[in-house]
C-alpha cells in the first residue's frame, strides 16, 4: 500500500483503539478518581460485562441488533450491582486501605475468572455486530492527469468500527454532562475533592463511593458491549484492559476526564501510526516506552494538577 | 534480650529451621522450598523498595528477568561458566534498575507504578523482539551440563536445595543487616514522611535510588538462582503477572517486615498446591482466602503477628 | 481437574484378548517382539499412573479442556481393552496454569508426590521447554503433545519425547510443494512474534524458496494484540498467497479483520488451522474464507473416503461430523491436534508392553522401547493416519492435510507425505546417558 493510504488506514484504527481506551478507561477514571483506590478487579467487571453480552444476544436469538440493544441496557446495570456488592461486602470493610485494597481486589479477580471459567467456559465466543459492512475508502492524488480519486487496495472500514468512535463520544459527553451539570456529578465532585468536608456537610460518603464503584464497573461493562462485536469474550480478556486503561487514566492525569480523553487520543494514535514506520513488535516497543517517558516528564499527568 | 538480639536470634532460628527442613521433609517438599527460597529472595527485594522505602513498583519482574537473561544468555551466548554468568545477571538487574531508576523516580505514588508498569511492559517485548538469541516466550534450556560450580552439580536435589538455602541466608541477613544500618532507618523516615526527612538534610533522592538498586539486584539474583537451579529461561516470567506476584507474597505476609515475605511466599505457594489438589476451582478458593486475610489480617500475616504477639518483630 | 482420579479397571477376559490381538499387531508390524503375553498373570494389579499436565486454566484452557476429553476416551479404551500389561491405567491430572514455572511444579507433583510412572499432555511449547530439564532431573519420562521443534531441535533431553503429532518444521516443510505449485510463488507470511511464529517464519522461508517462491513480506504481530488491520497495509500488492497462522483467543479477530481489509478481491489465502482452531468455519465474518486452504493437522470435518477407524476415534472422543461436541454443536474441538493425546497414549501401551515394564525402575527400557519403534501403520491406535517415528530425534512425522473451504466445510485437497516433512537429524538422542 502506499504512504498515503496506509498513514490513512493506520490513523482510522488509531481512532477505533482510541475509542476502545476511553470505553475501557472511563469506568477507572471516576472510580480512581473519587475514591483513590488501586482496583485490579477493573478489568475483570470489562470481562463480565462482554460475557453476560454473549449470555444476552445468544439467549435472544433472533436479529443481532436485539440482543445487542438488549445487552446495552441490562448488562451494565448487572455487573454495576455485582460491582456495588463487593463494595459494600468488602471494600468497605478494609476502609478502602490502599494496601489491603489491592490484595481484596486481586482476590475478587481470581473469583470471578474462576467462576467465569467453570461456567461459561475457556473459549473465546463471538458476540455478533448489529450492523457491519465493509467501507472502501476512496484517496486523493495529484498525477499526471491532475486531481484523482481512486478506490486503493485495503483501504477500507468497517460501518460498526465508525459506530464505536461515534458510541465513545456520546458516551462521553453524557458522563461530562452529568460530573458537571448534575447534582450526582456535583456530590460526586465534592467527595473526590475533600471527603471528610463533604461527609461533614451531610454527604453520605460511604453510599456515595458504593454507588461510584458500581457506576465505574457499569461503564468498564458498558465499554465491554459495544467492543466485544469487534474482539471476543474470553475469560482472561481483562487483563490487558485494566493495564492499558490504568495507563490512560494516569497519563490523563487522575480524577481528569477531559485528560482521560487525551492520554487515550494520544496511546491510540501512536499505537496506530507508530506502526507504520517499524515493524509491529519494535513498533509497540517504541509507542510503550515512549508514552513511559510522557510521564517521566510530566508526572502529574497530562491534565493533572498535582501529584497524587 | 534487647530488641536486635532477640530479631537475630529469630533470623538465625529461621535459617536453622529452612537447613533442617531438608532432611525430614519428604522429596517433593524439598523440591517445594528450593523454589519458595528462590521466589523469596525476589519477594525480600521487593519489600526492601516497597515495604520499607514504600515506592510501590509494578514492574520488578524486568529485574527478575534481567537477572535471569542475564545468567541465561551469558551462557548460551557468551559461553561463561556458572560464576561469571551469576554476575552477568546480578549486574544486568543492577544496571537496569539504576537506568529504570534515574528514569522513574522523578515520579511519585501511582505514577511511579504506572512507570514501572511501563517500563517491565518494554522490557518483555524486547525479550519477544530479539527472538533470535532468546527463543521469545517459548524461552530455552539451561543444559544440567553447564549447571555445574566447581564441580558440584546442581541439578541434584540435594545441591538444589543448598545452593538455593545458602543464596537466601545471603540475602535475608543481608536484607535484616541493612534495616538495621541507618540506611534502612532513612528508607523507613522517607515512607514515613518524604518531605520531613528531606528537612533533616537527607539526599531522599539518592536513597530511594540506592534502594531500588539493591531491590533490582535481589530481583537479580532470584531470576539468575531461578535459571541455574531449574534449567529455564523464559520471557513469561518478564509478564505482569510476575511483578504482581512479589507485591502479593509482601503484603500477604507483611509489608516491612523481614520474615513477611518468606512467609508470604509459603503461604501462597500452599495455598495453591493444596487446594488444587481438593478442587479444580482452586483460584475461587485462593480469592476466597485473599478476601479474607485483607478482612482478618490486615497488616499481613507476620504484621499481625508483631501486632498481636511478638511487638519486637523485626 | 486436578486430582481427579479416574478409576476405571473393569477388565474382562474377551476385551482383554481383543487388547492383545491389536497390540501385538502393532508391534509386530513395528518389528518389536510382543511384550509378555500374561495379562492374567501380571505381577502387580496396581494400576499404571499416567501424569497429565493439563491446561485447565490460563490462555491454553480451550485447547486443555479437548485434550483432556480425548485423553479420557483414549484410557477408557485401553482400560476397556485390557489395561496396559494387565494393568488398568489411572491418569492423574493436575493443572498447569499454561505457565512454564507451574508446569515444572506439576512434574515434580507426578514424580515425588503422585508417584506416577510417566508425565504426558502437555501443548504449549513455553511449558513443555520450562518442564523438560525437570523431567530429565526427576528421571520421569515426559510424552508431549506439542507439535514443537523443541524435541527434535535437541534443546531437551532423553526423557522427553514427542512421539503422537508431528512437529512443526515438518509440517511447515511438507506444504511448500504445495503451496508453490498450486496457489502462487510470491508470499506473504503473517505469524505471531514469538518462538512458534518464528519457526513457520523460518522453515516455511527455506522450503518455498526451494521450490523455487520466495516470500515478499513477513509481518510478525506482537502478542496480546486485538486488532489487527493496522499491519495488513504492509502486504505488499504482488502478493500471490498470504500464508497466516495465528494463536491465542483473538483469533477469530485476526482472520475476521484480514476477509474485512481485504474485500472483494483477496489474493490466495493458506492458513494453519491454528488460526481457527476451536472456531466454527461457518461462524458470522468467515464467509470470504470460501475457497481458502487450511493445513489441518487431522481433517476436522467428515471426508467422503472416512476411513473405520477415524470414525471410531471420532466417536470415542464425542465429536460429531463437523468436528463439535456430540452434545453442543457450538463447542467445536481442537480437532487438528488433540489425537495426539490418543496416539500418544497408545504408544506409551505400546512401549510399556514391549518393554514389559513394571515399575519406575523400569523407565530407561519403556524409552529404550519407544525409541526403536519405527513404522506406526494408520490403524484404531493412529486414527491421523501413517507415522514414522524417529527415534534418534524422539520425534514423530506424520502425513499433513491441506483443506479447501468448499461450502463451508472443510474438504481435504491434498495429502503430504510422510517424505514431504522430512528433514536431518539435528540430535541422537540415544547417544544421550539416562
Amino acid at each position: 500500500m502506499d504512504f498515503g493510504p496506509h498513514l490513512m488506514l493506520a490513523s482510522l484504527e488509531g481512532a477505533v483503539i482510541s475509542a476502545i481506551l476511553v470505553l475501557t478507561a472511563m469506568g477507572l477514571s471516576i472510580v480512581f478518581g473519587v475514591m483513590r483506590v488501586v482496583n485490579v478487579a477493573h478489568g475483570e467487571f470489562f470481562m463480565l460485562g462482554a460475557v453476560f453480552a454473549w449470555v444476552v444476544t445468544t439467549t435472544l436469538g433472533g436479529h443481532p441488533a436485539i440482543g445487542f440493544l438488549a445487552a446495552l441496557i441490562t448488562v451494565p446495570i448487572l455487573v454495576g450491582c455485582i460491582a456495588a456488592g463487593a463494595d459494600r461486602l468488602i471494600l468497605k470493610r478494609v476502609n478502602y486501605d490502599p494496601d489491603r485494597t489491592i490484595v481484596a481486589t486481586i482476590g475478587i479477580l481470581y473469583i470471578i475468572q474462576q467462576t467465569t471459567l467453570m461456567t461459561y467456559g475457556p473459549e473465546a465466543r463471538p458476540v455478533e455486530a448489529p450492523f457491519n459492512t465493509r467501507l472502501s475508502l476512496p484517496w486523493f492524488e495529484f498525477g499526471e492527469n491532475g486531481f484523482e480519486i481512486f478506490w486503493p487496495w485495503g483501504l477500507s472500514i468497517t460501518s460498526y468500527k465508525l459506530f464505536v468512535i461515534v458510541a465513545a463520544i456520546v458516551v462521553l459527553t453524557t458522563l461530562w454532562l452529568v460530573l458537571t451539570r448534575t447534582k450526582i456529578g456535583l456530590i460526586m465532585r465534592a467527595t473526590q475533592q475533600d471527603s471528610d468536608t463533604a461527609q461533614a456537610f451531610g454527604i453520605p460518603v460511604g453510599k456515595v463511593y458504593s454507588w461510584v464503584f458500581g457506576l465505574g464497573a457499569g461503564l468498564a461493562a458498558l465499554g465491554a458491549v459495544l467492543v466485544v462485536p469487534i474482539q471476543q469474550a474470553h475469560y482472561l480478556m481483562g487483563g490487558d484492559p485494566l493495564l492499558l486503561a490504568f495507563i490512560v487514566v494516569i497519563i490523563g492525569g487522575l480524577g481528569s476526564l477531559p485528560g482521560t480523553v487525551i492520554a487515550a487520543l494520544l496511546i491510540g494514535m501512536s499505537d496506530g501510526i507508530i506502526s507504520v514506520f517499524f515493524s509491529p513488535t519494535l513498533a509497540k516497543i517504541i509507542a510503550t516506552f515512549l508514552v513511559a517517558m510522557v510521564l517521566v516528564f510530566r508526572p502529574q499527568g497530562l491534565l493533572g494538577k498535582s501529584v497524587a | 534480650m534487647s530488641k536486635a538480639a532477640k530479631s537475630n536470634a529469630l533470623h538465625l532460628a529461621i535459617l536453622a529451621l529452612l537447613f533442617a527442613l531438608f532432611f525430614v521433609l519428604p522429596a517433593y517438599h524439598v523440591g517445594a522450598f528450593s523454589r519458595i527460597m528462590v521466589l523469596a529472595i525476589y519477594a525480600m527485594g521487593f519489600n526492601l523498595l516497597f515495604g520499607y522505602t514504600g515506592l510501590l513498583s509494578l514492574g520488578h519482574a524486568m529485574f527478575f528477568a534481567a537477572g535471569m537473561y542475564g545468567f541465561g544468555l551469558g551462557i548460551s551466548q557468551a559461553g561463561f561458566s556458572v560464576a561469571p554468568a551469576f554476575l552477568t545477571g546480578i549486574i544486568a538487574a543492577s544496571v537496569l534498575a539504576l537506568v529504570v531508576g534515574y528514569l522513574a523516580l522523578r515520579t511519585a505514588g501511582v505514577a511511579f507504578m504506572i512507570v514501572t508498569l511501563m517500563f517491565a511492559q518494554t522490557v518483555y517485548l524486547v525479550i519477544l523482539y530479539f527472538g533470535e538469541y532468546t527463543r521469545g516466550d517459548e524461552g530455552f534450556v539451561i543444559q544440567s551440563a553447564q549447571r555445574v560450580f566447581f564441580g558440584i552439580d546442581l541439578t541434584t536435589e540435594t545441591a538444589r536445595y543448598f545452593t538455593a538455602f545458602v543464596l537466601f541466608a545471603i540475602c535475608f541477613l543481608w536484607a535484616a543487616k541493612l534495616i538495621q544500618m541507618p540506611f534502612g532507618k532513612r528508607l523507613v523516615a522517607i515512607r514515613e514522611n518524604e518531605e520531613r526527612a528531606r528537612m533533616l538534610g537527607y539526599h531522599t533522592d539518592s536513597y530511594k535510588l540506592r534502594a531500588l538498586v539493591v531491590s533490582g539486584a535481589f530481583s537479580g539474583i532470584a531470576g539468575a538462582s531461578y535459571a541455574l537451579l531449574f534449567g529455564y529461561v523464559g520471557a513469561s516470567f518478564s509478564t505482569v503477572q510476575y511483578s504482581i506476584f512479589p507485591l502479593l507474597w509482601v503484603l500477604l505476609g507483611g509489608a516491612g517486615t523481614t520474615i513477611g515475605p518468606l512467609i508470604g511466599v509459603i503461604f501462597m505457594f500452599y495455598l495453591i498446591d493444596i487446594s488444587s489438589s481438593y478442587t479444580t476451582a482452586y483460584m475461587l478458593i485462593a480469592g476466597v482466602v485473599l478476601v479474607l486475610l485483607t478482612l482478618f489480617a490486615p497488616q499481613g500475616l507476620a504484621g499481625t503477628l508483631r501486632k498481636r504477639v511478638f511487638p519486637w518483630l523485626p | 481437574m486436578p486430582n481427579e482420579i479416574k478409576k476405571t479397571s473393569k477388565i474382562n477376559r474377551r476385551s482383554a484378548l481383543l487388547g492383545l490381538g491389536t497390540s501385538a499387531g502393532v508391534l509386530a508390524t513395528a518389528g518389536i517382539l510382543p511384550g509378555s503375553l500374561g495379562f492374567a498373570q501380571a505381577q502387580s494389579s496396581a494400576p499404571i499412573k499416567i501424569g497429565f499436565q493439563k491446561h485447565a486454566t490460563g490462555i491454553g484452557a480451550a485447547y486443555g479442556r479437548w485434550y483432556g476429553a480425548t485423553t479420557d476416551a483414549a484410557v477408557k479404551r485401553i482400560n476397556d481393552n485390557g489395561g496396559i500389561n494387565g494393568r488398568p491405567v489411572e491418569v492423574v491430572v493436575e493443572d498447569d496454569g499454561t505457565d512454564p514455572g507451574r508446569g515444572a511444579e506439576v512434574l515434580e507433583k507426578f514424580a515425588n508426590q503422585h508417584n506416577c510412572d510417566v508425565a504426558f499432555g502437555t501443548l504449549f511449547s513455553h511449558v513443555v521447554i520450562g518442564s523438560a530439564p525437570r523431567a530429565g532431573e526427576l528421571k520421569l519420562p515426559y510424552f508431549v503433545v506439542s507439535e514443537g521443534h523443541h524435541v527434535a531441535s535437541g534443546g531437551l533431553n532423553r526423557y522427553t519425547l514427542q512421539p503422537g503429532i508431528t512437529d512443526v518444521k515438518s509440517q511447515v516443510i511438507s506444504m511448500a510443494p504445495f503451496v508453490a505449485d498450486n496457489l502462487g510463488k510470491k508470499v506473504t507470511m503473517i505469524f505471531p512474534d514469538f518462538a512458534f511464529g518464528h519457526d513457520h517464519r523460518d522453515f516455511f522461508s527455506a522450503a518455498i524458496e526451494a521450490q523455487g517462491g520466495e516470500v515478499v513480506a513477513k509481518i510478525a504481530i506482537p502478542p496480546t494484540e486485538t486488532t489487527f488491520t493496522r499491519y495488513f497495509p504492509s502486504i505488499p500488492r504482488e502478493t500471490e498467497v498470504i500464508y497466516h497462522v495465528m494463536v491465542g483467543p483473538a483469533v477469530l479477530t485476526f482472520v475476521k479483520e484480514l476477509g474485512e481489509f481485504f474485500g472483494p478481491n483477496r489474493p490466495e489465502l493458506f492458513g494453519f488451522i491454528d488460526s481457527l482452531e476451536a472456531v466454527d468455519i461457518r461462524s458470522s465474518g468467515l464467509e470470504f474464507l470460501e475457497g481458502s486452504y487450511f493445513w489441518e493437522g487431522m481433517p476436522r470435518h467428515v471426508q467422503a473416503d472416512q476411513a473405520d477407524y477415524e470414525k471410531a476415534y471420532r466417536a470415542a472422543v464425542g465429536v460429531n461430523e463437523r468436528g463439535a461436541s456430540v452434545d453442543d454443536e457450538a463447542d467445536v474441538s481442537t480437532y487438528a491436534h488433540m489425537f495426539g493425546c490418543w496416539e500418544t497414549l497408545n504408544i506409551i501401551k505400546a512401549g510399556m508392553e514391549s518393554a514389559d515394564y513394571q515399575g519406575p525402575q523400569d523407565r530407561t527400557k519403556l524409552i529404550e522401547a519407544v525409541e526403536a519403534m519405527t513404522d506406526m501403520p494408520a490403524s484404531e491406535d493412529h486414527p491421523q493416519g501413517d507415522k514414522v517415528f524417529n527415534g534418534k530425534t524422539h520425534q514423530t512425522f506424520g502425513k499433513q492435510y491441506i483443506s479447501k473451504v468448499t461450502d463451508g466445510r472443510l474438504v481435504v485437497e491434498h495429502t503430504a507425505s510422510i517424505e514431504d516433512g522430512r528433514y536431518e537429524d539435528e540430535v541422537d538422542y540415544t547417544t544421550q546417558s539416562f
